[in-house]
């Protein structure tokens, strides 16, 4: 199966961090990318811009609406994503926990939809 | 005319007997076979319309596990066919046609904890898990559990229909989890058990008859689980089912006819049921011997040790109070701190277990077991005063009828010894 990995965090939250605490989180980011390309579940990974810049586009009646910013203003914002491919959802959950964002933000765990089962 | 309706009556209260007791064990068995949740809980529905009309002519057959299996197997197939073009389901069929005449007596392989571990998984919500476990393993309609949980019948239907969708779409496995996860699920599985359990167990609104009948489904639940599991790594489970046997154990004997809730000190020991009291203290002795201590063992211990006293008098207050340090160390609450206070109240004197009690301060205050252990407490010291205003406190915060109803008649009490 299929799995889209959110990671959710304070956007703030890299300032409250260490020099060397920071180098530890890429650290633990690296070991999670090598070893979910070397278990071969890794499809795409990517992390999002920091700034801050997404559009949020809506057609209602035939007319587009383009606004500035995500179309949920939380506390936390997505900040980066991993497409998995799972046995099931206890494999997925377990990348997840080795995602740094687990400690400080939370993964959010998405099933693709397959129309097929 | 009279003899047939009473045999009719029989054959259909002894075919939904045998309805409960098959259920769990034939739909773990027909969820391996299909590897589809839903299509096998339909199929086993299907199976089970069926029965009820060939059983109540032929009567029950001598394997009616086997019976249902075959039948659902059937069902499934025909599901399948219904709902898709033949060749995307071709293969699925040709595996299943395959034995599709089983031996009658074959016995079927018994899955059922690989069905509690799905039941339970933490990616459900809580409330789904307990409904869900008690419709596959324990067999309840949506209609039983719905009434047990005091919601509407299209609400349970609907939490079990998301909670089966869940299942399938987001991928959660149906197996018994691998060594490393174990304990961490397992525990999960104990704590909806307990809770089904503890919802029969304190009931005291809705619908008694069938919320009384959660403790005997929990106990059987939990049966199925220590039978099942290796003993490395099951003494929790043990722990639980001999909590649960000893609390059971005095049932009978803990609510007055007109509902109002009797403490241990004053309860009719007479009245205990002493083979459940001895088969959990067995139970008990079973799980010590593993030697992986956990706070349901504890618990049980300390039921043990009141069950085992024949007079309040002789309860080893001693033992209680040092099990209850142990229990603080595991699973730190404000309920076992309270409890602790009581005990060291009677074993050492009660001011001295007031002044445990009264240093728990002010996160205790909005808890109205504080309240209650501070008034009965005070009572013993002869404060009626001060005793009549913490019973007035914990009716403040208590919402359950028969520990209320406990409430006012000592509030009553004292209130008349201080006039």
């Amino acid at each position: 199966m299929k799995y889209l990995l959110l990671m959710y965090a304070d956007p703030s939250i890299g300032s409250k961090y260490s020099e060397e605490e920071l180098q530890a989180q890429a650290d633990a980011w690296n070991a999670y990318m090598q070893d979910a390309k070397a278990a071969g579940v890794l499809l795409s990974n990517g992390g999002l811009d920091p700034t801050g810049t997404p559009t949020t586009v809506r057609i209602r009646d035939g007319k587009t609406l383009t606004t500035d910013g995500p179309f949920a203003e939380t506390h936390e914002q997505v900040g980066g994503y991993s497409l998995l491919d799972c046995k099931d959802l206890d494999e997925a959950i377990r990348w997840a926990e080795k995602i740094p964002t687990a400690k400080y933000g939370s993964v959010e765990i998405c099933p693709l939809w397959s129309p097929k089962q | 005319m009279v003899a047939q309706t009473i045999s009719r009556m029989t054959v259909s209260s002894q075919i939904e007997r045998t309805f409960r007791q098959e259920h769990g064990r034939v739909l773990a068995a027909l969820i391996s076979q299909l590897g589809d949740f839903e299509l096998a809980e339909d199929a086993l529905q299907d199976a089970l319309v069926n029965a009820l009309e060939s059983w109540e002519i032929d009567g029950v057959p001598r394997n009616p596990g086997a019976w249902l299996l075959t039948a659902a197997r059937r069902r499934a197939i025909d599901r399948i066919r219904r709902a898709a073009t033949f060749e995307s389901k071709a293969e699925m069929i040709a595996s299943l046609s395959y034995e599709e005449e089983p031996d009658m007596d074959d016995s079927i392989p018994d899955d059922r904890l690989k069905l509690m571990f799905t039941c339970c998984h933490p990616a459900l919500a809580l409330e789904a898990q307990v409904a869900l476990t008690l419709h596959t393993l324990g067999g309840l309609s949506t209609h039983e559990v719905a009434r047990a949980f005091l919601v509407a019948e299209p609400t349970m239907a609907q939490r079990l229909a998301r909670a089966r969708k869940k299942i399938r779409e987001a991928g959660i496995p149906y197996s018994v989890p691998p060594a490393d996860l174990l304990p961490e699920r397992l525990g999960a599985l104990l704590a909806v058990i307990y809770l089904i359990f503890n919802e029969g167990y304190v009931a005291t609104s809705g619908d008694t008859p069938i919320r009384g009948e959660l403790c005997g489904e929990a106990i059987r639940l939990c049966r199925v689980l220590v039978q099942l599991m290796p003993a490395q790594g099951s003494a929790e489970a043990r722990g639980l089912l001999a909590l649960m046997l000893l609390h059971d154990s005095r049932r009978e004997a803990r609510l007055t006819q007109a509902g109002e809730l009797i403490l241990l000190e004053e309860q009719d020991r007479t009245r205990w049921d002493h083979a459940k009291i001895h088969e959990g203290i067995t139970i008990l002795d079973e799980a010590l011997t593993l030697y992986d201590p956990g706070p349901y063992q504890v618990q049980a211990a300390i039921s043990a040790l009141h069950a085992e006293a024949t007079r309040p008098e002789s309860t080893d207050w001693r033992q209680i109070t040092a099990l209850y340090d142990r229990l603080a160390s595991m699973t730190p609450s404000m309920v076992v701190e309270v409890n602790r206070a009581v005990a060291v109240a009677m074993a050492r004197g009660v001011s001295e277990g007031l002044q445990m009690l009264l240093q728990l301060g002010s996160p205790a205050e909005g808890f109205y077991p504080y309240h209650a252990a501070r008034a009965d407490l005070l009572r013993r010291t002869g404060q009626h005063e001060a005793a009549a205003d913490a019973y007035r406190r914990a009716l403040e915060l208590c919402g359950n009828r028969a520990e209320r109803a406990y409430l006012q008649r000592r509030l009553d009490e004292s209130e008349h010894l201080v006039d």
